[in-house]
């Protein structure tokens, strides 16, 4: 048993269920460049022993995971990373941030505060989240 | 499969006190379930109940299928720890496991060794010796050892300091982890409950006001925050499980489905601590109106203020 590739952690004031922060966590960690393809993610009782969380909350989480394509389990072995998102992709996504700069500076001229487009931002992503899950 | 307990308008009297009282669960096997209730309201008496330590007044109960302690069988695959996690304080932490031998068909005994080790006990210390968080730990780990299918936890970490209290919570979802067993164990405190727990049953006053898995629990129960109104406004289909008021503005807890109807209100999701407290609140109100099935679910959203 080698050092495990990535620590979870959880939020509880986030609002945001257990297992997608833990989603959100690989998938932070493959931006970051710290998981890459062929990765061997912590087995669940390795992620309860140090978080001390639900074991299904690990295995919903690796399923979803498994769901978007970004992992896959390998029966009796464990749960590999299949794709990575390192950083090359997100400078690949240049024009993107362009523009997102650009709304921001709309958003703050047509009068909106930071909490405000926070709100804005969090109440639409996550809109758009549950269309984009119902058409899948 | 079937459920790992089951009962029926349960109750349970001390003389002329109703410590338990109409107790009906269906509990699912694969959860562990958080028992959640202030002190007095019945947490403990349900769990002894469960174990086969106190035989219930009124009503029925099966555990894994069977009555408690209905047999030796059944004892052997339930695991039952007691509140503030006793142990012998005159016996040795290995006079324990070879108490736990002696007493238990299915015990492993490599497990209760390893454990011990992991936990660095030292074997010859005299368990009157230990630390809460050791005794505790000792304790989980005889229950543990006992291989159960279900295992009963009587507010295991209510006189542990945080950090034994994490330490006990992840031994214990490590034990889950690798055995599948079930876990019912009870608290006061949502705290101690909200990550480990994906089942939740409130005990308020010798009666179940919630239960259901955590996940639907929070999913269908929101906070509405809106202009001043009177409960019986609201739409059909939203149960009104709390409400406060001011001058302008009333505050709902509502169970039901998730979109708010109008535009001058918001509704927000409840985290499990104030779900809870709520029930506990409402309990304490005269008896609230059966649920209301929502008829219809394909409110419009509109943008809250």
């Amino acid at each position: 048993m080698g050092e495990p590739v990535i620590e979870f952690h959880l939020d509880a004031r986030s609002g945001i269920s257990p297992y997608l922060q833990l989603v959100g966590q690989v998938r932070q960690a493959l931006l970051l460049g710290l998981l890459a393809e062929g990765d061997k993610l912590p087995t669940v009782k390795e992620v309860v022993a140090a978080v001390a969380i639900n074991p299904n909350t690990v295995s919903k989480a690796y399923r979803e995971l498994e769901h978007l394509g970004l992992a896959a389990a390998k029966p009796g072995v464990g749960t590999f990373i299949t794709r990575s998102l390192g950083q090359a992709s997100l400078a690949e996504h240049g024009p993107l941030q362009q523009e997102l700069r650009a709304w921001l500076v709309k958003a703050r001229a047509a009068g909106l505060t930071e909490p405000g487009i926070e709100a804005m931002f969090q109440s639409t992503f996550r809109e758009s989240a549950t269309h984009a899950e119902e058409e899948t | 499969m079937s459920a790992i307990l089951q009962a029926h308008a349960l109750g349970k009297r001390y003389g002329r006190r109703q410590a338990l009282a109409e107790c009906t669960l269906e509990i699912p096997p694969g959860h562990v379930v958080g028992l959640v209730g202030p002190n007095g309201a019945g947490k403990s008496t349900l769990l002894k109940i469960a174990c086969g330590m106190l035989a219930p007044s009124s009503g029925r109960i099966e555990v894994l299928g069977e009555a408690p302690a209905g047999s030796p069988a059944q004892l052997a695959r339930v695991g039952y720890v007691a509140q503030d996690t006793p142990v012998y304080a005159g016996l040795s932490v290995a006079d324990h496991l070879k108490f736990g031998a002696a007493t238990n068909p299915r015990w492993d005994a490599a497990l209760a060794r390893t454990r011990i080790e992991q936990l660095g006990l030292d074997p010859k210390q005299k368990a009157g010796r230990l630390s809460g968080g050791q005794r505790a730990q000792l304790a989980l780990t005889i229950a543990v050892a006992k291989r159960p299918e279900l295992l009963l936890l009587d507010e295991p970490v209510a006189s542990l300091d945080p950090l034994a209290r994490r330490t006990f919570m992840r031994h214990l979802m490590e034990s889950v982890a690798e055995n599948g067993t079930s876990v019912i164990l009870s608290s006061h405190l949502v705290s101690d409950l909200e990550r480990v727990c994906d089942y939740l049953v409130v005990l308020v006053s010798s009666r179940v006001q919630l239960a259901g898995e955590t996940e639907d629990l929070l999913g269908t129960h929101h906070r509405i925050v809106c202009t001043r109104r009177e409960a019986s406004s609201l739409p059909a289909g939203l149960t009104v499980v709390g409400a406060t008021h001011t001058e302008r503005q009333s505050t709902f807890i509502v169970r039901g489905p998730a979109e708010p109807p109008v535009g001058d209100w918001a509704a927000e999701s409840l985290d499990l601590e104030d779900l809870v407290l709520t029930y506990m609140e409402h309990a304490a109100e005269p008896a609230p109106a059966a649920a209301a099935t929502p008829s219809s679910t394909d409110h419009t959203p509109e943008n809250a203020r």
